[in-house]
């Protein structure tokens, strides 16, 4: 089946005119009409559009002038600017905002021939850990109706885990990226900070914000990645550093590399299957020439609340922009210019976004900036120096990526401690600005879940090395939810 | 620290963000559990700890002051609510 294939496989057949990208494209769109009334995956689609980039790449494939990933379809998440078509953020504030310029992350996967089929389904704005904060509806979890698909990223982790798309692009401020992948069954990477630009992709927390690829399988993550990477003039913050072929370290062998196992994370809270099937990928590392080293991170603890500090003190000054005046929604009839910065916001934002602005502005208000946001900061370098400390000892960490499997559709969206805490796990990273990826790495009650590697700084290869050779020995990555097969 | 409706109303006044009457006992109660959350905080001794505001500790790159970008004023302003010969409308601010 062609929506089985891995990227490479693909390229294989587009090369040996096995298909044309055409038909690859028509393919995943006629999956993803079929699919996605009921999932609810993407907020729009660019079948038109698709159609037509496809027909383009085929002639640059006849002519020997295509770009390396001529025709591969992919979605991105609607945080990501794209010039000429519709880009939400998941939110009514933004739901008539046509973004006039491209994201460099889209613009980078353009030029590498990749093909958007649509945008997908989020938490809006990327707060949240269900998909339900979406003001176009939550999404479902392809293996469970019933169940959340994870979030923010969950439209692009069910469209890949749906296979109605081959990869998508997710951004990860506490965990977005990795834990709709561990929720849906899919592999996903969050770069180190500053890996991968920020430019053109709309802002949450602009300290701990990071895009990522979300695919089926490690190898098809280094690939993406390696288009996605690298320093861009246009985000201040972005990386001067080279990029490496992530492709070309998938395959060194694991004799000799020391992995952390944090006990840490192996407390109470955690599913204790999600425990065994992590222990047994550990043996299997083990039993691949991997070392398994104890090491300790002890300010974790402390991340939820350094989190839940600093994301809504930089979302509320980030989200200020949204005022009514030069894009997005503006409210009817504003009696003054007050009346229309106000109504506008609160009409045009949601519960959740709104809540985490008011819990910013408190943070950052005269009198108590020290007592929450420096306090905050100071734990992120607590935090920061623990990874410092363990990775003297080891190459990689390994962990959970989530407490659970997916949970119920509307489970815990009366309490937000809850939904906070699932992102125990994830969090960590996001404070330090260290690379982490998820893979699958079992079942429970029909239900995915992932393993979490977070690697040091700029070591996104060893992360993916390290899945990849798991998913050599294993078959969790090719499970797909029957409802699409 | 204890969030009442006081609180609220002037946290959302810093926010430019309109609360209803019958939203803000919602409020004062989300406010609340969130900052017990983060209350926890105080426990940790972080005297003389730097603060981490940029992951990397990178410093904000500055760029010369140049013109890079063409004029799209018409492109920017077709995504206004309200404009006007080349710019935003907004109600009247000066009588």
């Amino acid at each position: 089946m062609i929506h089985e294939q891995s990227i490479r496989e693909i390229l294989t057949s587009l090369d040996n005119k096995q298909y044309s990208c055409r038909e690859l494209v028509d393919h995943f769109i006629a999956r993803a009409s079929d699919a996605d009334p009921n999932l609810n995956a993407f907020i729009t689609d660019t079948y038109a559009s698709a159609r037509n980039e496809a027909d383009h790449m085929d002639k640059l494939r006849s002519n020997g002038t295509a770009p390396p990933l001529a025709g591969i379809p992919i979605a991105h998440k609607d945080i990501f600017c794209t010039r000429g078509v519709k880009t939400t953020a998941g939110s009514l504030m933004l739901d008539n905002f046509v973004a006039p310029y491209d994201a460099t992350v889209v613009e980078k996967l353009s030029a590498a021939g990749t093909i958007s089929i649509g945008k997908t389904n989020m938490d809006e704005f990327a707060m949240g850990s269900s998909n339900e904060n979406s003001h176009y509806g939550p999404v479902k979890n392809p293996w469970s109706e019933k169940a959340v698909p994870g979030g923010s990223s969950g439209g692009s982790a069910a469209a890949v885990s749906a296979r109605l798309c081959v990869a998508a692009t997710g951004t990860d401020t506490g965990g977005s990226i990795r834990q709709p992948a561990s929720m849906c069954g899919i592999t996903g990477i969050k770069p180190t900070y500053g890996r991968i630009s920020r430019w053109g992709m709309i802002a949450y927390a602009s300290s701990l914000d990071q895009a990522g690829p979300m695919t089926k399988s490690a190898e098809d993550a280094a690939i993406l990645l390696n288009v996605m990477a690298g320093y861009d003039e246009k985000d201040s913050t972005s990386a001067n550093q080279t990029v490496p072929d992530y492709t070309q370290s998938l395959n060194q062998p694991l004799k000799g590399l020391k992995l952390g196992f944090c006990k840490e994370y192996f407390g109470d809270g955690l599913d204790p299957k999600i425990e065994t099937a992590i222990q047994t990928a550990l043996r299997q590392f083990e039993a691949q020439g991997a070392e398994i080293v104890e090491v300790s991170l002890p300010s974790s603890k402390h991340a939820i609340p350094a989190y839940y500090v600093i994301a809504p003190a930089e979302a509320s000054a980030n989200l200020s922009r949204y005022d009514g005046v030069r894009y997005g929604y503006r409210c009817e009839d504003p009696v003054d210019l007050e009346d229309l910065y106000k109504r506008s916001r609160s009409e045009g934002l949601g519960d959740e976004v709104k809540q985490r602005i008011m819990v910013g502005s408190f943070a950052l208000s005269a009198g108590y900036y020290d007592a929450y946001y420096k306090k905050a900061q100071q734990i992120r370098r607590l935090i920061k120096n623990d990874f410092a400390q363990a990775f003297e000892q080891v190459d990689l960490i390994i962990g959970p990526t989530t407490p659970s499997t997916a949970f119920s559709l509307g489970e815990k969206t009366s309490d937000p401690i809850s939904m906070y805490l699932q992102d125990i796990y994830t969090i960590t990273s996001n404070l330090a600005g260290l690379p982490a990826g998820s893979f699958p790495v079992g079942m429970e009650a029909g239900l995915p879940f992932g393993l979490q590697i977070i690697g040091n700084y700029f070591d996104e290869g060893r992360i993916l090395n390290l899945a990849h050779q798991f998913q050599l020995e294993s078959d969790w990555h090719r499970l797909t939810p029957e409802a699409t097969t | 620290m204890i969030v009442d409706k006081d609180v609220v109303l002037n946290i959302a006044e810093l926010a430019q963000l309109k609360i209803e009457d019958h939203e803000i006992d919602h409020y004062v109660d989300s406010l609340s559990r969130i900052l017990q959350l983060v209350e926890e905080m105080q426990s940790v001794d972080t005297q003389d700890v730097e603060p981490v505001s940029n992951p990397l500790d990178g410093i904000q790159r500055l760029r010369e002051d140049q013109v890079t970008e063409e004029d799209q004023r018409e492109l920017f302003l077709a995504n206004a609510p309200e404009s006007e010969q080349g710019l935003f409308l907004v109600p009247r601010v000066v009588e």
